[in-house]
């Protein structure tokens, strides 16, 4: 194994098994910061994939802000000083159900495919049944000067079409959370 | 050698458990955990292709609003959360009932 294989697995393994905390753990505390550990991981993986911006951009924005929101959301929704942040499981067996079947259905990761009738059953997760058409791929280089000279030029709508949904969905959360005078 | 399917099996075991996030807690910022960890699983496949696919940063670019959009979404979200608290006490998501006739 070469060590981007290993450093690969490292953080694939931090990625999964901490987003896992996120989804079973019971207090709301505990789920957040394994929730940061995630988006760490993510980032590892974008660094991997050769995507430097992304990579910064995911510790700025998600690490920086969208934790933090969420760290905001669950002390502001919560009876600090009883320190009740529990998180209540429910229908949970059925929803795994769902969700593993799911997961096998796209990953299940040895090949039993069989003939029956004289038609081949393919019992494989699309994952490695599918020839993921790849092409000649990007070798890793430094992205941000061009990611910032396609934004400014070819894509430049969408662009501006991000910065004001921003804008709305600042207006729109003032607006939601205002407290409205009594009528 | 690592793949293109690796990085896509990452990308399935975080959507599942984001989905699993989704569909269990009663929480209303649990589950906006989860939806971001979709959002997450949807953003390693996207540069991930574009790693290994045609050679360009369309991929990357799409990320990028991904992540905007993420982000306002959890603004918006935790807006409605809050209002939610203030009139119930309650952060979950099944006892959002007023609507109902």
């Amino acid at each position: 194994m070469t060590a981007s294989a290993v450093v690969f697995y490292i953080f694939a393994a931090i990625t999964v098994g901490s987003a896992a905390v996120v989804v079973l753990a019971r207090s709301l505390i505990y789920s957040a910061f394994a929730l940061l550990f995630t988006f760490f991981g993510v980032a590892g993986l974008y660094v991997l994939l050769g995507a430097d911006f992304l990579a910064a951009t995911q510790l700025l924005i998600y690490v920086g802000g969208i934790l933090v929101l969420l760290l905001f959301g669950v002390m502001l929704t919560h009876k600090l000083y009883d320190l009740d942040l529990r998180s209540e499981v429910t229908q949970f067996l059925p929803a795994a159900i769902i969700v593993g079947g799911l997961f096998l259905l796209l990953a299940w990761p040895v090949d039993l495919s069989f003939t029956l009738l004289g038609r081949p059953m393919r019992v494989y997760g699309l994952l490695f049944q599918t020839s993921w058409a790849t092409g000649p791929g990007r070798a890793p280089a430094p992205t941000t000067a061009e990611i910032g000279r396609l934004f400014m030029g070819r894509y430049l709508l969408p662009f501006e079409a991000a910065s004001i949904l921003l804008l709305v969905a600042l207006m729109g959360a003032a607006m939601i959370v205002r407290r409205r005078p009594q009528a | 050698m690592i793949g293109i399917q690796h990085y896509l099996g990452v990308s399935v075991a975080l959507f599942c458990l984001g989905f699993l996030g989704i569909l269990t807690r009663r929480n209303a910022v649990n589950v906006l955990m989860g939806i971001e960890l979709v959002l997450n699983s949807a953003n390693i496949n996207l540069v991930a292709f574009s790693r290994f696919g045609p050679g360009n940063l369309q991929g990357q670019l799409f990320a990028v609003f991904v992540i905007v959009i993420a982000a306002a979404e959890v603004a918006v979200a935790l807006a409605i959360v809050l209002t939610l608290y203030r009139l119930r006490r309650t952060p979950n998501l099944d006892e959002a009932d007023i609507l109902r006739g």
